[in-house]
């Protein structure tokens, strides 16, 4: 914190700024117009993510716009000299999948980029949060950005998962529970026994869409889960740094009497496999579950949510299990990991995806993408009929070349269902990587507990 | 012509009486692809607003000639989702200079106000008048004053005050920017960068 405004916000320094080819072309730009240069390059790392193709990335990208944007993204890099690793490089890939793994993210640190799910650094005990293109702009021109102070909100998971629910179904149980908008206006912290035996790639998955409660970050105090992971990774400090840095970053937690504005207690027993059925992240259910009849919506919410099923071609009090599906879709910066791609990985091995689905694997990285193939994934992927691409946002948002069409189903390990998000008229129903990869065998939402 | 500094705005308003109203469907991802701030305007609420083959939706309000002026008043939670800033661009593009909703979310309110789009918090009850008021009669006018934090519909009379930090209202009122503020302490930043 620099300074604090009287009346207003405050300025707060920021440690690291990601970028990408789709929020920093026009920031740049603004620069160039006041004839500036970027103030604190070397704290800046991009990316090329949202428009690349995951199918022969070696060939220019098709499509005419993000091909220029792309090329925007590189001659705006070397021209101020920030670090890109854009497509070829071996560290290319999603955002929020590069910083953690390339051990850029670390806990305690300010990290922005123009992405909502910048949140998912929060995994590390870092205060992280996705900012417009003019904010993208000041943190260039100053490192520094004006934030009000928010309210906290600390989310307590505690007890054991049961058997076939990982950490997406937590996020999308606690969404469904305070709704797409119950965080606005907070930071929160994840918290509890539950929390604690997460591996980091899980705790990212839960930090990442608290964006879909409104949050602007989720964060998770930093233990030896965190350290284990960040040992040994590229830009993570190594030697006598690397001991005084973690005698620093175990002190980063909340004290045992610290205030929040409003603390959610929930029982990680008590959570199922979790679905969505309708047009924001916030209408999920658990699989056993069935989509709310309409005498249980309030007057306020009706038309919504009519509205939403209308879309989705879905009906009011229908199960949602054994609903068919086209598409399966695991990647995003939710769950594109190694870890992810593993649980998907052992799941199907020795199974095969039916003929009437579509199936995209899409690794978070190079790096992923890497890994997964020295171990072989790739090999069962192909087995039961999978397709692994290559590193990008791909089928999470419908700006490159990976679309859902029109009025198809798709079962997406991705962060957002709204109308269009896949496609125009695409439909989204997301679920975990492990629900997402038992539909696909058996071309329907079905419950992984009966497979497994 | 929508302008940059906001003091008093008086004007009919259109009415999007929809909840949730996501960044995606303001401008969806695949409009994004410009390296401008210009022309978002013409793709806002693409989809909502055009049929797949290019030919306007009728039923929807944007398309409505009755209904137009510099204020768009939508249901709650307006603005959640990513957080392309082109979403505030699109709108203001369109020629709004006013949202009005009963609660925003966080990261379009700051992309509006950094692009003189002013997001204007009313309580749930005022907002249901709005939108009687409003869909009953397009000529309806709303006044906000900034200066005094208030909103008025015009028909009734009713009239509320709205929440804005003063630094923001400031910046508003004179057509300062953020990033003008963050310049003129750049010593400040980097005295507090040696001592870090």
């Amino acid at each position: 914190m620099v300074k604090t405004i009287e009346g207003g916000p405050s300025v707060l320094y920021i440690d690291k700024h990601f970028i990408h080819e789709v929020t920093s072309p026009q920031a740049f730009k603004g620069l160039e117009k006041r004839d500036m240069e970027v103030f604190r390059p070397r704290q800046i790392v991009a990316t090329a993510d949202h428009n690349v193709p995951t199918v022969d990335q070696h060939l220019p990208i098709k499509d005419e716009l993000s091909r220029l944007q792309v090329q925007q993204l590189i001659a705006n890099c070397a021209r101020h000299g920030v670090e890109l690793y854009g497509l070829g490089h071996p560290y290319q890939g999603i955002v929020h999948v590069i910083g953690p793994e390339l051990g850029i993210t670390q806990p305690g640190m300010t990290i922005v980029c123009g992405d909502s799910h910048t949140s998912t650094h929060g995994a590390f005990g870092a205060i992280a949060f996705g900012i417009g293109t003019s904010e993208v702009e000041m943190v260039m021109a100053t490192q520094c950005l004006l934030q009000s102070k928010p309210k906290l909100m600390r989310i307590n998971v505690e007890g054991d998962l049961g058997k076939g629910v990982v950490s997406k179904d937590i996020i999308l149980y606690i969404i469904a529970k305070i709704s797409a908008s119950g965080a606005t206006g907070y930071f929160v912290e994840y918290a509890g026994s539950a929390i604690r035996s997460l591996s980091m790639e899980s705790r990212m998955t839960i930090c990442n869409m608290s964006i879909e409660m409104g949050a602007r970050g989720g964060m998770i105090a930093p233990d030896q889960t965190t350290f284990d992971y960040l040992e040994g990774r590229e830009f993570a400090p190594n030697g006598t740094e690397w001991d005084k840095k973690v005698a620093e970053w175990s002190q980063l937690y909340s004290d045992p009497g610290a205030g929040f504005d409003i603390e959610i207690n929930i029982d990680a027993a008590g959570i199922e496999p979790m679905v969505t059925y309708g047009t924001n992240p916030g209408m999920g259910i658990g699989i056993t579950g069935h989509i709310p009849a309409e005498t249980e919506i309030t007057e306020k919410e009706k038309p919504g949510f009519l509205k939403s099923l209308a879309y989705m071609g879905l009906q009011a009090g229908a199960p949602i299990k054994g609903r068919k599906v086209d598409y399966v879709f695991i990647g995003s910066c939710t769950n594109s990991r190694i870890e992810d791609l593993r649980m998907v990985a052992s799941f199907i091995k020795g199974r095969k995806k039916t003929k009437d689905v579509e199936v995209w694997i899409v690794p978070g990285s190079k790096q992923v993408e890497k890994q997964a193939i020295e171990e072989g994934l790739d090999k069962v992927f192909e087995e039961a009929g999978f397709h692994l691409r290559q590193p990008g946002c791909s089928a999470c948002l419908g700006m490159n070349e990976d679309k859902i069409p029109a009025g198809k189903y798709c079962i997406s390990t991705s962060n957002r269902n709204f109308e269009g998000r896949q496609g125009p008229n695409a439909r989204t129903l997301l679920a975990s990587p492990l629900t997402a990869a038992v539909a696909a065998i058996t071309g329907e939402v079905a419950d992984v507990r009966e497979f497994i | 012509m929508s302008s940059k500094s906001i003091n008093i705005i008086r004007s009919t308003a259109v009415p999007l009486n929809i909840e949730n109203v996501d960044t995606d469907q303001i401008i969806p991802a695949r409009f994004l692809k410009a390296t401008s701030r210009e022309g978002f305007g013409e793709n806002l609420f693409r989809d909502w607003r055009y049929n797949t083959d290019g030919s306007p939706k009728k039923d929807f309000v944007l398309n409505n000639p009755a209904w137009t002026g510099r204020i768009l008043a939508a249901a709650r939670n307006f603005g959640c989702g990513s957080s392309r800033e082109h979403a505030a661009w699109a709108i203001k593009d369109a020629g709004f200079d006013i949202v009005i909703s009963s609660f925003f979310a966080d990261i379009f309110k700051n992309n509006a106000l950094n692009n003189f789009l002013l997001p204007v918090t009313v309580s749930e009850d005022f907002l249901k008048d709005i939108f009687t008021a409003v869909e009953k009669d397009p000529a309806a006018e709303i006044t906000i004053d900034l200066q005094q934090q208030t909103i008025t519909l015009e028909p009734t009379g009713r009239k509320e005050k709205f929440d804005i930090n003063n630094y923001k209202k400031t910046c508003l009122l004179n057509g300062y920017d953020d990033i003008d503020y963050l310049l003129s302490i750049r010593n400040e930043i980097e005295s507090f960068e040696r001592s870090h």
